[in-house]
């Protein structure tokens, strides 16, 4: 610590005035920048100094009074979850953490509803004639992401207000670094650099031409793969349309041009034939599913998969025994109050039997870790961040395989 | 889309039922309180914002404002907004300890009766 110099000490997202633009990014007032930078601050200042407060709570207040009542110790993480639900710490966190993401949507989404007329018009001049955004407007949106709107954004992903509508890709896009605190970095696309950056070191002679990314949202784990491949075509499928619309946009207006946009759900991609892709990749996608169609999905990708192809799943990581039973209670939050219905569920599948009941070998499976790249003068490195966020800390596993 | 529905729209509730943690009352003065202490923030910046603005400019110079001394009457009407302001938003104490002294006080709605009864 150097002495009484708060600069030189400041550990903590970065202004938000360090993101980068595009052309459909939303116009943000002096006060709406505001805004945000506070809540991404109340973010951080929720996970560096109140959950110490509540892990202390667990270990002095909650187990004790557990295991008085019942003469044995915690058995799981529901348990852990549900006794934690009594503790006034726990509670004041859990509301406070609730409170800060409706916050934030109800911010983003007045900054990207109060210009969607102008947003919708620009996403129409950059889009308009090129047939690499196609989208379905018969698709059904499925259960699993209309029953409740993944982390309480308002329409998910999906929903337009009216023909032509990009609303909901930016918010989504503008305001996430309330939630990653920057640890995205500028483009909040360190998750997809990261990617790129561990396939090229680990599998150096892999030359993909044609890469697919199921729910690649608005592109920002996707982006940094075409660019990290020139050469190669890629693809990105989601199920809604706002997003997609604005991913192409967006992607032009980055010059990022080898990419495409479909409209279709990754359970059912017979749009494209057998062995079309050297290269799938999730990121961040798996735990917005269900146990069924993540299992049509995993049967999909091994299908499109071209011989000596692979598939990339990049997500948080599994519960295993290993992890402390407070920590899987805590990541289990967002499945309960932050609106990720299938988040808990599936940490603790065994993806490894998934992958290879999906059609994959089992000695043809990868495993790996990766974290965020971002511009390190600008923005925090989660490799050097030992705070922990619970299911958001920009830190990933990967599992995948070739064939 | 007019400002009346972007406002509504802002604030939609997201599909799934909210769940509470506090007692719904705790949780709705705090989730306002929340809400409150953003916009103080807001405010907060902006007033940085000019000063540094007016700084840069050589309105003000570095230092000045710290150094700050209102003169009587300036001070005087600071003070004034500051008793103003407490009691504006301390009204609800002030009037729970008025009741105290009144005893004997009565709801409208007995008085309702009493006034709307035949004789
Ligand atoms: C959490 S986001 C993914 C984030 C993105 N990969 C990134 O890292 O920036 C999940 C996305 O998956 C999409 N999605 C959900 N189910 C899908 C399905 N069956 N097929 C295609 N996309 C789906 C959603 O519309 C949403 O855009």
């Amino acid at each position: 610590m150097s002495r009484n110099d708060p600069a030189a000490d400041y550990d903590g997202p970065p202004d938000y005035r360090v993101i980068g633009r595009h052309a459909l990014f939303p116009q943000t007032s002096h006060d709406e920048i505001e805004r945000i930078n506070f809540l991404a601050q109340m973010n951080r200042h929720l996970a560096a100094n109140v959950v110490p407060g509540v892990k202390q709570a667990y270990e002095k207040r909650v187990v004790p009074a557990f295991e008085a009542a019942e003469g044995r110790p915690i058995a799981n993480r529901h348990e852990a979850r549900e006794a934690l639900l009594a503790d006034p710490a726990f509670q004041t966190w859990s509301a406070m953490r609730r409170m800060t993401m409706e916050q934030r949507q109800q911010a983003g989404r007045w900054t990207a509803l109060r210009q969607s007329e102008q947003l919708a018009e620009k996403a129409r001049e950059l889009t308009e004639g090129d047939d690499r955004l196609k989208l379905d407007p018969a698709l059904q949106q499925p259960r699993y992401v209309s029953a409740v709107d993944h982390h309480c954004m308002p329409g998910s992903y999906h929903t337009e207000y009216f023909p032509g509508d990009v609303t909901n890709g930016a918010n989504y896009d503008h305001a996430g670094f309330v939630t990653t605190s920057g640890l995205l970095g500028k483009y909040s696309d360190g998750g997809g650099h990261a990617v790129a950056r561990w396939v090229k070191r680990n599998l150096p002679d892999f030359q993909p031409r044609q890469i697919l990314e199921i729910g690649g949202t608005v592109g920002h784990s996707s982006l940094p793969l075409a660019q990290a491949f020139p050469e190669a075509e890629m693809t990105i499928v989601d199920l809604g349309a706002p997003v997609l619309r604005y991913g192409l946009g967006r992607a032009k207006s980055l010059g990022v041009d080898n990419v495409r946009f479909v409209q279709a759900s990754g359970e059912d991609l017979s749009i494209f034939p057998d062995a079309s892709f050297d290269w799938i990749q999730t990121t961040m996608f798996l735990h917005e599913l269900s146990t069924g169609s993540l299992r049509r999905i995993m049967a999909e990708t091994r299908r499109l998969l071209k011989p000596g192809g692979i598939v990339l799943h990049v997500e948080q990581p599994q519960y295993a025994p290993e992890m402390p039973l407070f920590e899987q209670a805590m990541r289990d939050w967002d499945a309960y109050y932050n609106n990720e219905p299938f988040w808990s569920r599936m940490h603790e599948m065994d993806l490894d039997a998934e992958m290879i009941a999906a059609g994959f070998e089992r000695d043809q499976l990868i495993h790996g870790g990766v974290t965020a790249v971002v511009d390190r003068d600008l923005f925090p490195d989660a490799a050097d961040d030992d705070k922990e966020d619970y299911g958001r800390k920009a830190a990933w596993h990967v599992i995948g395989a070739t064939v | 889309m007019s400002i009346a529905d972007a406002l509504r729209g802002a604030g939609a509730k997201p599909a799934g039922k909210r769940p509470y943690f506090l007692d719904a009352e705790v949780e709705r003065v705090l989730a306002i309180t929340m809400s409150i202490a953003q916009e103080l923030a807001v405010s907060r910046q902006r007033t940085d914002t000019l000063e540094r603005l007016l700084l840069e400019k050589g309105v003000l110079s570095q230092g000045e404002i710290d150094a700050f001394v209102p003169d009587r009457a300036a001070a005087t009407e600071r003070a004034l907004w500051n008793q103003e302001y407490i009691a504006r938003i301390l009204r609800i104490v002030q009037q729970e300890n008025e009741a105290v002294g009144r005893p004997d006080d009565i709801a409208s709605e007995d008085v309702a009766v009493e006034v709307g009864a035949e004789s």
